[in-house]
């Protein structure tokens, strides 16, 4: 039977850098609370002319690379992303044809800020039943084209950004790579997190996200780690949504992870929806804080509301 | 549960939560003013309150108990 894995993984950041203190010229904002309530200094925006498209590509060839395979290797291309400027064609198969890859399974999947990891276990379900050999798994987010500049409680949060994996199958006899994934949704509060119809822009209850952040999610990461067979002790990395520092503490603090194992490439790369956990995954391969062969969580979360979380091995 | 009793146990969350030593909790302590705890901390401590005395503190209640007092009146009035 055979299993999947993470084969390599790489990130994209746009070049401009936004400070708070940018941002607390365009609303009433100021360094001081974004860093203390959010827990990000600066964050990137794409060029006005930059599209969900090109981060996506630049994110996948850098995955591709890392995974030591070639574009001809892949036969299924998955983007998560919920702000893509066009509903078609899909990002996916634009972002296929880009980098060369030759008539692959092709969808953009839309879980919000879950986006990610619901793509990894799609894209490792597929290759464990034989649907694709090698997937290219990419989560790309421009959520400047959706923020309204003048609500101070989004428009400091959201940034743009996109980051990769490839999924591949295991070796004859090694072990799964990506545990089960564990996921779910509470459409009950899907009024929590918005962007209604073709131009509305995003609007979230921040309060109520953050409560729920931090009350529900903490047993949904402790089910993937009991799925695959590994206690939270044993988590060498927690990468989780980094929707908000507070809340990325909160729940680390409920798992028990020590704060040193935890992604907070919010810090820099602010809020990119789905593109967040993979951006933050390459972050800490970037600070070698990785540590190849051992088990990493990774939990995605937002709009939906929608949930995932699996563990996986770290290439 | 006396007001006593729910204070005590009130001031052992915020003492995990925010960090206040627990001998800084009074009755009077403004919750921004007083101990440095902003709303985001106040949900957090909604909620191990609701763990900790089964009284729920929804979003909508929490903007209006402004000290300490004002939730050890709210839990007892609640339980």
């Amino acid at each position: 039977m055979t299993g999947a894995k993470i084969l390599g993984f790489g990130g994209y950041q746009p070049d401009q850098v936004v400070t708070n203190d940018d941002l607390a010229k365009l609303v009433e904002t100021s360094d001081e609370w974004i860093r203390t309530r959010v827990g990000i200094q600066e964050r990137r925006f794409a060029r006005e002319d930059e599209t969900v498209a090109d981060m996506a590509e630049a994110a996948g060839a850098k995955a591709i690379a890392a995974s030591g395979l070639e574009p001809s290797d892949i036969d299924l291309v998955i983007v998560a992303t919920c702000s893509p400027e066009s509903l078609m064609p899909t990002v996916a198969a634009t972002v296929a044809h880009r980098l060369g890859i030759v008539a692959p399974g092709a969808y953009d999947l839309n879980a919000a800020c879950a986006g990610f990891c619901y793509a990894v276990g799609a894209a490792a379900d597929s290759v464990r039943a034989g649907s694709a050999r090698h997937a290219l798994v990419i989560g790309a987010e421009k959520m400047t084209s959706w923020m309204d500049w003048s609500d101070r409680s989004t428009c400091i949060i959201f940034a743009d950004g996109a980051g990769a994996a490839v999924v591949g199958p295991t070796a004859d006899g090694e072990r799964e790579g990506i545990g089960p994934i564990v996921w779910g949704s509470a459409g009950d509060q899907g009024h929590k997190i918005v962007i209604e119809g073709r131009t509305g822009k995003l609007t979230q209850d921040g309060q109520a996200v953050f409560r729920w952040a931090t009350t529900a999610l903490a047993p949904v990461a402790l089910e993937a780690c009991r799925r695959a067979g590994v206690t939270p002790a044993e988590i060498s990395a927690f990468i989780p949504h980094q929707a908000n520092l507070r809340i990325i503490e909160a729940i680390a603090k409920k798992l028990g992870i020590p704060r040193d194992r935890v992604a907070d490439d919010i810090i820099t790369a602010g809020n990119t929806s789905s593109a967040s956990v993979p951006l933050a995954l390459s972050r800490m391969a970037e600070q070698g804080r990785l540590q190849p062969g051992k088990p990493a969580l990774l939990l995605a979360f937002g709009a939906g509301l929608s949930y995932a979380s699996q563990v996986v091995t770290v290439p | 549960m006396t007001d006593q009793e729910i204070l005590a146990g009130l001031a052992e969350i915020i003492e995990e939560i925010a960090g206040t030593p627990a001998d800084e909790v009074t009755p009077e302590a403004n919750f921004v003013d007083d101990l440095d705890i902003d709303s985001l901390s106040m949900v957090e401590i909604a909620v191990a309150a609701q763990d900790k005395f089964g009284v729920e503190i929804p979003d909508e209640q929490l903007k209006d108990l402004k000290t300490v007092q004002d939730v050890v009146t709210f839990v007892s009035k609640s339980s």
